[in-house]
């Protein structure tokens, strides 16, 4: 029983990455209708950002100033990159078919990862990422718990919290619907659509930023290409939680994350596999998502 | 005369000359072997590539998963080709029908698991169909890392080398005649159509359900095959041989070299395998100019490189004849529903 509990927890922890990032899929995919499989390439880039940046000012100052400060370039750097790779890659493509926007989005994952390991200082080699979080073990009733997993956490539940009172209680929440529903009719409503799909971009992206700082605290082994599966399994949660929804990125996230985690325990090699099998399950049987309600809008 | 030329047409003198020369050049050791395997694997990649655009191009699904099928393909022509020789001896007439027979029902098996695949996108379009496409990829090489007879995740090595260069040509002849065949056959029309527009395809009465399930089962067939001769020619496969990265690869190969047309797909397959070898010393940086060429054309070129021309001695058509041979046969199409109606 003790067992189950330990792994519960590693299976939260592990989920509120997936949720982070499914986050920034689902914002992406509301919004332009657009798989943006380069998402999860972002959460490398953030995660290189914070070594370098911890490697430049890691003695400068204290740990309590300096890690806040870091997680807040990294957050920035991670939106302008997002923005960046809109602003050229994607929105020529706007109005183009999905097919198009699709191999844009290989390309420029293509572009990142490749262009990250011919980098001096990078390279393909794993890098071992600092320890920026405070790592004390607690322990509550046998059960092991680090404090880095309790920050992680509790990061990865405010950033949840904040995305979902911004999208639903904020007067720019109730643009980006908007432009979710139909863009023409938001620009002759006054909504700047591009704009709103910019900001958009910039926040999934650093949302992922973020996440990236929060993997390497708890798998301190960051490299050019962890994103491929990460990616694809945070891309999972989304649609099983169902895409477009918050709290169904949340869900999904954890469902996954925690799946993954009891099937690691007995069966890893096929782990990875029996994620895309509850994908396809979930898309044949409910192709809306646990959360996605009934709303049939088409999905092209 | 007239006969003279359709029994001898110019196309053929061409194919034949390209084969000489490579292989002369060979020969008389202007090829090395290492370059003449470079060759090699291009035509199995331009095999690949001929198969992906029958699905992305012609009948306008998006599948990330090609490699799935490659690898059904390599693996299961390995085991039949590991299978004939513990029977059979070694010679040059069983190595030969041998091989036919393995890439063969490597194709067969490889269509079945097309077939398979087929079934879900009757339900998911456009972007969930490239995901579920890619997931079967995945969830094929996961079978493949847990299956013992193969290896594992090691790998299944001592393959016999049974591919050669004279093979991957005819077979890739084979395969440009069929595609091209097929887009002009009544199936690869109704393909064009689902392609088109599938609402509308479908109000004309073309079954989208059997052609998207149609094209899949040939490409499959397609990829199974140049997954056998893969094997063949490598004599060692890895379930990771097989991932996304090398479906990405035929998807960066078909839309450089132009999407929808089938001498873009050679185009692209060729240029795309060869360039690498004489860019060695760029070293990872190819990687990013790979990224950026990609980017390139499908922002400002969506006709790819070879801009959606076709080679003319193929006798293909282009982009704009097939358009046009679409239109009269939607209006053929129409003309006969209302006939029918009438009747």
């Amino acid at each position: 029983m003790g067992h189950v509990f330990q792994l519960l927890i590693y299976g939260l922890q592990l989920g509120s990455l997936y949720a982070l990032l499914a986050m920034g899929y689902t914002l992406v995919f509301g919004i332009i209708r657009m798989i943006n499989l380069a998402h999860a390439d972002l959460m490398m880039l953030g995660a290189f950002a914070a070594y370098f940046l911890f490697q430049w000012f890691g003695g400068t100052g204290s740990m309590a100033i300096l890690v806040p400060l870091i997680m807040i370039a990294t957050l920035l750097f991670g939106a302008g990159v997002g923005f960046v790779i809109e602003r050229f890659a994607y929105k020529p493509l706007r109005g183009r078919t999905t097919v198009a926007s699709l191999v844009a989005a290989i390309g420029v994952q293509l572009f990142i990862e490749n262009l990250m390991r011919c980098l001096p200082g990078v390279g393909a080699l794993p890098k071992n990422f600092p320890t920026l979080l405070p790592k004390v073990n607690i322990n509550i009733g046998g059960y092991q718990i680090s404090s880095v997993q309790i920050i992680v956490i509790a990061i990865a539940a405010l950033l949840l919290l904040f995305m979902q009172r911004l999208c639903y209680h904020t007067g720019f929440g109730k643009q980006m619907q908007a432009v979710s529903v139909d863009k023409d009719a938001s620009s002759l409503m006054g909504i700047n659509v591009n704009r709103v799909i910019s900001i958009t971009f910039s926040l999934g992206a650093a949302l992922a930023a973020i996440c990236g700082i929060l993997y390497g605290s708890l798998y301190p082994t960051i490299y050019v290409y962890m994103a491929g599966t990460i990616g694809n399994k945070a891309f999972i949660s989304a649609v099983i939680g169902g895409i477009g929804s918050i709290k169904g990125a949340m869900l999904g996230g954890l469902i996954i994350g925690i799946m993954e985690v009891f099937l690691q325990s007995f069966a890893a090699s096929i782990s990875y596999g029996l994620c895309f099998v509850i994908l396809i399950l979930v898309l044949l049987y409910k192709p809306t998502g646990l959360l996605g309600g009934k709303a049939a809008r088409e999905k092209v | 005369m007239k006969t003279v030329r359709k029994i001898f047409k110019p196309e053929y003198f061409i194919f034949l000359l390209i084969y000489l020369v490579i292989v002369g050049l060979n020969k008389m050791g202007l090829i090395n072997a290492y370059l003449f395997q470079v060759i090699t694997i291009a035509g199995i990649n331009v095999i690949m590539t001929i198969s992906l655009n029958l699905v992305i191009g012609i009948t306008g699904q998006f599948s990330m998963g090609h490699a799935g099928f490659m690898s059904i393909g390599a693996y299961i022509s390995a085991i039949v080709s590991r299978l004939a020789f513990q029977v059979l001896e070694r010679t040059a007439l069983t190595d030969n029908l041998i091989l036919l027979a393995a890439v063969v029902a490597g194709g067969i098996i490889a269509a079945v698991f097309g077939f398979i695949i087929a079934m879900p996108t009757l339900k998911v379009k456009g972007d969930y169909l490239a995901i579920v496409t890619l997931g079967f990829g995945e969830i094929i090489r996961a079978v493949w890392r847990v299956v013992d007879y193969t290896g594992g995740a090691l790998g299944f090595s001592g393959i016999p080398k049974l591919t050669n260069f004279t093979w991957v040509f005819i077979i890739l002849l084979i395969a440009i005649y069929a595609s091209r065949n097929f887009i002009k056959s009544s199936f690869g029309r109704s393909c064009l159509a689902v392609r088109e527009n599938d609402i509308a395809a479908e109000a004309m009465g073309v079954n989208c359900r059997n052609y998207k399930v149609l094209a899949f089962v040939f490409a499959a067939f397609m990829a199974g095959v140049a997954g056998g001769l893969y094997a063949h020619l490598i004599q060692f496969i890895q379930p990771d041989n097989f991932s996304a990265a090398k479906s990405t690869d035929y998807i960066v190969y078909l839309y450089a070299g132009g999407v929808g047309t089938i001498s873009g797909s050679i185009f692209g397959a060729v240029v795309l395998t060869i360039l690498p070898e004489l860019l060695r010393f760029l070293n990872d940086w190819r990687l990013v100019i790979y990224a950026l060429l990609l980017l390139y054309i499908i922002i400002w070129k969506p006709y790819g490189l070879f801009g959606g021309r076709e080679f003319k001695f193929l006798n293909l058509e282009t982009i704009e004849a097939t358009d046009s041979k679409l239109r009269k046969w939607i209006r053929r199409r129409l003309r006969r529903k209302k006939e029918e109606a009438k009747s």
